[in-house]
């Protein structure tokens, strides 16, 4: 049988950070997280995070406070629609200074 | 063990044997019969599979290309109508290099409805990355499902086995039903490298933008030209494969050994008809009666239709004074495809004869031997030059000439 080898190239990709690229740069608008609101700051307890569930790129970390990866955030504000006490408020890209940050 | 009977049989033999472990299906005419008896074998503990009903085509074909990309040798059938809607999915199972098997019945296509045979139905969709085989008898269907399990697995590439509705897939004939035991010699177990593991979780074809670019370990990943341009080299490649395939398969069970062109009377002849499926075999009279009167002609009846095989259709019929070509099939407002390829692979052929194409048993009407002597005939007395308008056998319009 011949010894070609077949199928070298494959569409392959592993579950990890970065694999669509550094999609940060596609966010228009950011979450920012208020920690006075937010219930895992305020209780000092590892308590809603709904934040960290729902976000569909797993960008917030179950840390107290919450942080966001803003490398791979690609604002789609979806933290922002359902924290229960509106702890996340989506600000502008443009109004941020970028060297705060 | 030789049995009578139909070609669906025969096709369902191979699939039994070949150790298929998921089958998913919907029936159409003229194939039903084949997935009648894979359920029986299923149903019966004949083979050791999952079959799988489905809703429609496209539900069967997307079964398989789950069965498959979970890591299990899948196979489904249809015709016409019904491989149409499996479109969407017949270029994913090839983008996704999943080695499934599939039978095409041949039939025409509609509107307007038709459940006769012609070669439409595959011959439109051969542009989908499939590999396509053509059998042009019981023994050659059972055999090409077994090695087109083969095929597929060694290159990663589905394969659809092709053969005429109702002239082989209801008619009886005797053929040999290989032992099992030297089967499962002949073709391994599945084995897939590259499958669903929730150990190691990963995706399996997700977009891939238009540059490639690093995946998560910081490696270059391909992307989609790359990897569309791995299918295409895997093609060619994959003719080398079906040879040895082939030559394998002879030595075991002493039959077979087609790869690519069967032909008969040939070596000698000035002109060959080109053809696919029964209708070569057909033509086998055809050419022992122009023989008798004195005419140098033979058939050549194609097996492997894509990856197309130039340089053999090239060194079968550039020293030839005239080729013609039959198809069941039509390249609506230009040309048969097949006559489209020969041209095409004869051109860069210093030498070469002059091509011309008939179409004919569109939507199953009748292929009269007698016919095909007549016009066979009128080509070689012509001495003809290359014309690229079809002419038509068996048309039945008032005033045609």
């Amino acid at each position: 049988m011949s010894e070609n080898k077949f199928c070298e190239f494959k569409s392959y990709s592993e579950p990890g950070p970065g694999d669509g690229g550094r999609t940060g740069a596609w966010r228009v608008v950011r979450p920012v997280i208020d920690k006075e609101k937010c219930i895992p700051c305020k209780k000092n307890k590892q308590a809603c995070f709904t934040c960290w569930l729902l976000c569909p790129d797993g960008v917030v970390s179950k840390d107290i406070p919450p942080a966001i990866d803003y490398e791979y955030c690609k604002g789609c504000g979806i933290c922002a629609e359902e924290c229960p006490v509106g702890a996340i408020v989506m600000v502008e890209e443009t109004s941020i200074d970028k060297e705060e940050c | 063990m030789h049995i009578i009977e139909s070609g669906n049989v025969a096709a369902a033999h191979g699939v039994r044997l070949s150790r298929a472990q998921v089958i998913a299906a919907y029936p159409i005419t003229p194939q039903t019969p084949l997935t009648e008896k894979l359920s029986e074998f299923v149903e019966g503990n004949e083979l050791q599979a999952e079959y799988i009903p489905v809703e429609s085509e496209h539900s069967a074909l997307s079964v398989c290309i789950a069965a498959s990309s979970a890591g299990a040798r899948a196979f489904t059938a249809t015709s016409a109508n019904g491989l149409l809607y499996m479109n969407e999915q017949l270029h994913w199972a090839a983008g996704a290099r999943l080695p499934i098997v599939m039978c095409v019945v041949n039939r025409g296509v509609g509107a307007p409805w038709t459940i006769w045979n012609d070669h439409q139905d595959s011959i439109s969709q051969r542009d989908t990355g499939w590999i396509q085989l053509y059998a042009c008898d019981h023994q050659q269907i059972i055999d090409t499902v077994i090695k087109a399990f083969y095929l597929a697995e060694a290159v990663k590439i589905p394969v659809m086995v092709c053969y005429d509705g109702y002239i082989l897939s209801h008619t009886y004939m005797p053929f040999q039903v290989p032992d099992s035991d030297a089967v499962e010699e002949f073709l391994p177990a599945f084995s897939r490298e590259y499958c669903l593991d929730p150990e190691n979780p990963a995706n399996l074809n997700t977009v891939t933008l238009p540059d490639s670019r690093d995946n998560i370990r910081g490696e270059k990943a391909p992307g989609y030209m790359e990897i569309r341009h791995g299918l295409h080299t895997d093609m060619r490649k994959s003719m080398d494969v079906l040879s040895d395939i082939d030559h394998a398969f002879e030595s075991k069970f002493q039959r077979g050994g087609f790869s690519y062109l069967e032909n008969y009377r040939c070596e000698d002849a000035d002109y060959a008809v080109v053809c696919m499926g029964s209708l070569s075999y057909q033509f086998h009279d055809a050419v022992d009666i122009l023989r008798e009167q004195g005419y140098s002609v033979g058939v050549s009846g194609l097996r492997l239709y894509r990856p197309f095989p130039e340089q053999i259709v090239r060194d079968a019929f550039s020293a030839r004074k005239g080729l013609i070509v039959f198809e069941k099939a039509l390249s609506y407002g230009n040309q048969g495809a097949l006559f489209a390829d020969i041209k095409s692979a004869l051109y860069s052929c210093n030498q070469r004869p002059f091509v011309q194409n008939c179409i004919l048993g569109l939507g199953g009407r009748e292929i009269k031997t007698q016919d095909l002597v007549e016009t066979l005939k009128s080509a070689c007395e012509q001495e003809g030059a290359t014309q690229d308008a079809p002419q038509w056998m068996g048309l039945q319009l008032e005033n045609s000439e």
